[in-house]
């Protein structure tokens, strides 16, 4: 297993009018590996989307990062200069697939004209046959205009495009966003499949329940988001059956199969975070007034004293 | 007493029913599960109970009373007892109003004037369905999905309907929103609120409904 995506310490503010600062992303650190799918979850706000976007220097102008995001053999996606990642990451070493990604699709052309402009232009070595094959897309599709596609495949096709540059890094931002349960396994299970075959895959979602199905069974990893910061990271399938932060097992304890009970309280707002721990209102365990690092054991990193004590 | 679709066809295109005889009854105090995959009819569905769309054939009727075809404009003393939640929060709220607006829409629409009134209504809807109060003045895109979500369903017990009515309502939210959403309307179906809720998330419905109807 080697490192495709190191990002340590990212942090990425942005200055609203009148002073305020939103800190959508605070001390991340993440390694997507070679073969490995990483799934973060949290819930909508946290800051997840914003990775994504600072990722592929596709942040907004009144964003400030700071930390490091280093691609291997390649440079640092913080600061390496727009040309740079235009010419060389976008497409041909990160691969992007956003929710509803038919709606990216130009909507006069056929799937198959689009996949072949995309292969054509970032020099892919894939043939359309075999991306629409490694997306699950039916060959019979590549004939078909975007309106024609239903919600599923239209996601396929967007997979498929990502895939067009051959990237060893694919980003996917809520790709299951609005499908249902089945095509949200196949969706999921796809990305899985990419990874084994040894692309380095994130998956953002709010979905615990795909992630959950999936833990058992592929080469998966977990990363919880809270508050802009990464509170607990493992293999998924060690981190469902015992979570370690609070947060993770109240997450766990709110799906239908599970207690069925939400978190008490709000999650904060990201230009008023709380002093100490940023659980802390919320927490039933501790009231921790020192701010928790993510600190490694073994495997698994949690930021959480009281976990790590016991 | 209950909200009843009986024998509803209809659809969209002519001579394409997506909706084909379907027959639910929404009882209050009880939560009925309506499951099947996407593009099947739900959201068809919810919009004829909701009387937004007019079946080709089949009734609807309120309480024993019959809504007649009404081409898009069925009394509106008959619309209010009939509350919608929809899938999308930032699809159904208008970008331009703060939460409160948006939350008392339904109250200014049925001719309340009164600011003192309308923001002491604001106060209670907040409450109820677990919404701080600080809230209220920011617009949709300064809150997240959940909260705005939270302000959609507070937007449709404005009007105290007697049935709600959701579509995929939590599809969109984390495991501890979907969970907190449901908990707020266990407490409505408490007082007698009748809900039917679509979904394709089937251990959801397992969890929340009463009872699941698999039409499709």
């Amino acid at each position: 297993m080697s490192a495709a995506l190191e990002v340590t310490g990212l942090d990425v503010r942005f200055r609203l009018r009148g002073g305020r600062t939103v800190r959508a992303a605070s001390e991340v650190d993440l390694t997507l590996a070679r073969g490995r799918l990483l799934a973060l979850v949290g819930e909508s706000g946290c800051g997840k989307s914003v990775l994504t976007e600072a990722l592929t220097g596709l942040l907004p102008g009144n964003a400030e990062t700071r930390g490091r995001a280093v691609l291997h053999p390649g440079p640092d996606l913080l600061t390496a200069p727009e040309a740079v990642l235009r010419d060389e990451v976008r497409g041909r070493r990160i691969g992007l697939v956003g929710q509803s990604a038919g709606t990216f699709l130009t909507p006069t052309r056929t799937v198959g004209a689009q996949l072949r402009e995309a292969v054509r232009h970032l020099g892919g070595t894939a043939s359309v046959a075999e991306l629409a094959d490694r997306a699950g897309l039916p060959g019979a599709a590549l004939e078909l205009y975007p309106h024609e596609l239903s919600g599923g495949t239209a996601q396929r096709a967007g997979l498929a495009g990502a895939l067009a540059g051959d990237p060893d890094v694919l980003l996917a931002d809520e790709p299951t966003a609005g499908l249902d349960r089945p095509l949200v396994e196949h969706t999921t299970d796809l990305l899985v499949a990419l990874a084994r075959s040894g692309v380095a895959v994130l998956l953002i979602t709010h979905d615990l329940r795909a992630v959950q199905r999936l833990a058992d069974e592929g080469p998966v990893d977990l990363a919880v988001m809270y508050a802009s910061r990464i509170v607990e990271t493992g293999p998924a399938a060690a981190v469902f059956a015992r979570p370690w932060h609070p947060y993770t097992a109240g997450l766990v304890d709110a799906l239908p199969g599970e207690r069925f009970a939400p978190i008490p309280g709000h999650p904060p707002e990201l230009t008023d975070l709380p002093s100490g721990c940023p659980f802390r209102p919320r927490c039933g365990r501790a009231d921790c007034s020192d701010d928790p690092d993510l600190v490694a054991h073994g495997d698994r990193a949690v930021a959480c004293a009281p976990a790590e004590a016991s | 007493m209950s909200l009843v679709g009986e024998g509803l066809v209809g659809g969209w295109r002519r001579g394409h029913a997506v909706v084909d005889g379907l027959t639910v009854r929404v009882e209050p105090g009880r939560v009925l599960g309506v499951a099947g995959p996407s593009g099947c009819g739900k959201s068809t569905l919810v919009r004829m109970l909701a009387l937004l769309h007019d079946p080709w054939r089949g009734v609807v009727s309120v309480d024993g009373t019959a809504v007649p075809r009404t081409r898009y404009r069925a009394p509106a003393a008959l619309r209010r007892r009939i509350g919608v939640v929809f899938q999308a929060p930032r699809a159904a709220a208008d970008p331009r109003l703060t939460l409160e607006q948006v939350l008392t829409e339904p109250l200014r629409a049925g001719g309340e004037r009164d600011r003192t009134v309308l923001a002491a209504r604001a106060e209670e809807l907040c409450d109820r369905v677990g919404l701080t109060r600080d809230l209220r003045s920011r617009r949709p895109h300064e809150v997240s999905d959940g909260q705005l979500q939270r302000a959609c369903l507070a937007r449709a017990l404005a009007g105290g309907p007697d049935y709600l009515l959701c579509d995929e309502m939590t599809a969109m939210l984390d495991a501890s929103t979907t969970a907190a959403l449901v908990a707020v309307l266990g407490a409505e179906v408490g007082r007698g609120l009748g809900v039917l809720t679509v979904s394709h998330d089937e251990p959801l419905l397992a969890a929340w409904a009463d009872e699941v109807l698999r039409p499709w």
